[in-house]
Formats: C-alpha cells, structure tokens, sequence
C-alpha cells in the first residue's frame, strides 16, 4: 500500500527541496521502495540536490504527456538502490501539467512504490495544488521566522481544501517540520521557540531539524544528508522524521553537531 | 551595536508571536469564511434596511474561529433618528435611499 506525500510549504527557501531529499533517502535507507517527485517544472533543483543531475534524459511532463515511458523517466540512485528520482522538466513551464496526465502517473507511480514524495514548488498556485492534489500525508516545512509561519499556515488551509482527500470529506494528514532551528537563540528568545510555532499551526510535530553547516555541504556534493553524513545532526534529526513518518515512535529530541575545541574557536557564526 | 546593547537587547520573539496570532486570526477569517460572511452581509443588511436606513459600508460581519466555540460578530452602526431629512450633510446616495425609504 503506497503512501503519497507531499513536502510543501508556501514560501520559497525554507529546505522543502532538501528536506524531500533527505526524507527520501531515510526512509529508501530503510528498505522502503521510494520515489522523489520533483513537481517543480521550470526551476529543477531537485536532480541537483539529489546529485543526479547529469542523468536526466526524460521528465515528468514527457511522462505526463505521454512522450515517454515511466521507466525511462526515473532514475536509480546510485547509492541506495531503492532510491529513485522523477525530475522535472527545465524547458517547459507548469501548464504542461495536466490534472488528468498527474492522476495518472500518481496512479502508476503508487503501484510501484511504497513512498511516492511530491517535491513542492513555492507558492499558492497551480503547481503547488498538483503536487498536494493527490497526497495522503502533508510535511510542511517551515522555518520558525514570521513569514515562513504565515505562509504554512496558507499552505495548511490549501491541504484542507483542494486535495482530493479533502474534496473526499477524508482526513488529510499534516505534520509540522520545523527546519533551520537554533535552540540557543529560541532559548535566548531571538528565535521563536517550537511550542511557538506548534500553538500557532496546530498541526503535530514531525521533527526538529537544527541549523546546521552540513546541509550546505550536502547540497554542494549532490548527496541527501541522510546519505552523505548521515551522523550528522541534521541527518540524525531527518532519520527520525523519517523512522515518524514510517509509524514508530521515536523520542523527540533535537541532536547537535559536535565540535571539537579547535573548531569552536575557529568558526565564525553568522549575526 | 556597542556592548551596552548587547546587555540591553530584549527578546524579539515573543513580539513575533503575537504578530503572528494576531495576523492569522484575522487571515483565516477571511480565508475560511469568506462566502458565508459575505451571505451573511447582504442578508442582514437586507432586513435592516427594510426598517432602518443604513449606509451598507456601515455594517461589519466578522467570524472569529475558535477551537470549541466560533463567534459571528456583527457590527451595524445606524444613525441618530434626529430632524427627518435634514441631515447636516448627507452623501447623495445616502440620501437618495432616505428619500426612498421616506416614500
């Protein structure tokens, strides 16, 4: 039984791309049979994130539309052989995407796969609405920053009313991935704190994941996090989300990285 | 920034939360709601007119969405009945509907 889910958020820049990587390599880790989709026609960056950029022959809108098979469209991840990428097409733009040509490839994508991940674009619009369209489960990422809130909260009220599941009177499920956090400045109340951001959204909690200068390295060499550091902080925090998303119960906590004294002294924080 | 600041520095994020709730409040009434504030509008201003002249940008539905209990605010303000059809200074429209509803 194949669960499709969306990882979206409403504002641009809050990590839906890496995190839907490093979800999917989490859970693909795992053994589950996984899909990313990157729902973002026109402004690609997952195959980037995903390092597999220079792989892509055939997208999703060629499958949409027909002008190619599923099978020649995805792509096996090198690393994790239950990996698997469906790019989105660089050339085109997202009105090749056609609600009946979606429904069909989610169909035969849900046959396949255990996990089918809808990358999101930014915004309320058209492309954002397919890749939620059809979706069991909702992760919105948000960053605990005033204008990454509203727009959850946006985002939020979309999931509860144009997703198939909400049209169906169906519950639609939604959880909270709060992402680029800092517990010392939250404690510090610089930042907002978590129950913050939980009282404001009331959707559950998935994870934490901190702030953390291995997400940038991550991106720069292709790889999820899950995969190319999976013992760092980040990494650990996206494991567990994942293990969450897989229906254990893992005890919330939100890892740090460890530094070494000489790192410490040497490293300059951002204001 | 000198050091003295740095002492000083107050916490921001509470501000950010108030912003915040205060904001949404106010966004998901006018998302959530929208359609039937807007019946909800017309209607009533409907049954008010038909006894009180009302200027229609005077009355106010709001929807506040609670968790167990939601609250349907309506605001009508209506003007003093002073000296009939002389008021100090009617809008044109206001008193073309006075002039109806006087007929």
């Amino acid at each position: 039984m194949a669960t499709v889910l969306v990882v979206t958020s409403g504002k641009g820049g809050v990590g839906k791309t890496t995190s839907t990587a490093a979800l999917g390599a989490a859970l693909a880790k795992m053994g589950k049979n996984v899909v990313v989709v990157d729902f973002d026609v026109g402004l690609r960056n997952l195959d980037l994130v995903m390092g597999a950029e220079r792989r892509v022959v055939y997208d999703l809108i060629n499958v949409v539309q027909g002008d190619a098979k599923l099978n020649q469209a995805l792509i096996r991840d090198k690393r994790v052989e239950t990996l698997h990428l469906l790019p989105a097409s660089q050339t085109r733009d997202k009105d090749a995407l056609t609600e009946e040509g979606v429904t069909r490839v989610m169909g035969d994508l849900r046959e396949r796969f255990d996990w089918v991940i809808c990358d999101s674009p930014a915004g309320i619009e058209r492309g954002a609405t397919l890749a939620m369209r059809h979706a069991d489960v909702a992760v919105v990422v948000t960053n605990p920053e005033v204008s990454s809130v509203r727009d959850s909260d946006r985002i939020i009220g979309l999931l509860d009313s144009k997703t198939l599941r909400a049209e169906k009177g169906e519950k639609m499920d939604k959880h909270l991935l709060l992402t680029r956090f800092d517990p010392a400045r939250a404690e510090r109340g610089e930042m907002l704190k978590t129950e913050d951001v939980l009282e404001i959204l009331s959707i559950p909690l998935l994870g934490i994941i901190p702030e953390s200068e291995e997400v940038l390295r991550a991106s720069n060499v292709g790889s999820p996090i899950t995969i190319s550091n999976p013992l760092s902080a980040a990494a650990r925090a996206y494991a567990d989300a994942a293990k969450r998303l897989n229906g254990e119960t893992v005890q919330l906590t939100i890892p740090t990285d460890k530094r070494s004294l000489f790192g410490k002294l040497f490293t300059r924080r951002a204001a | 920034m000198n050091l003295f600041n740095l002492f000083r520095r107050q916490p921001t994020a509470p501000i950010a939360r108030d912003r915040l709730q205060i904001l949404l409040s106010h966004e998901r009434t006018i998302a959530g709601g929208s359609d039937l504030v807007a019946i909800l509008r017309e209607e009533i201003l409907a049954v008010i007119k038909k006894h009180v002249q009302v200027d229609s940008e005077k009355v106010q539905v709001k929807m506040e969405r609670g968790e167990s209990v939601s609250m349907l605010e309506v605001d009508i303000e209506i003007p003093t009945p002073t000296k009939k059809a002389k008021a100090a200074k009617p809008k044109p429209a206001a008193a073309a509907t006075a002039t109806a509803a006087a007929s």
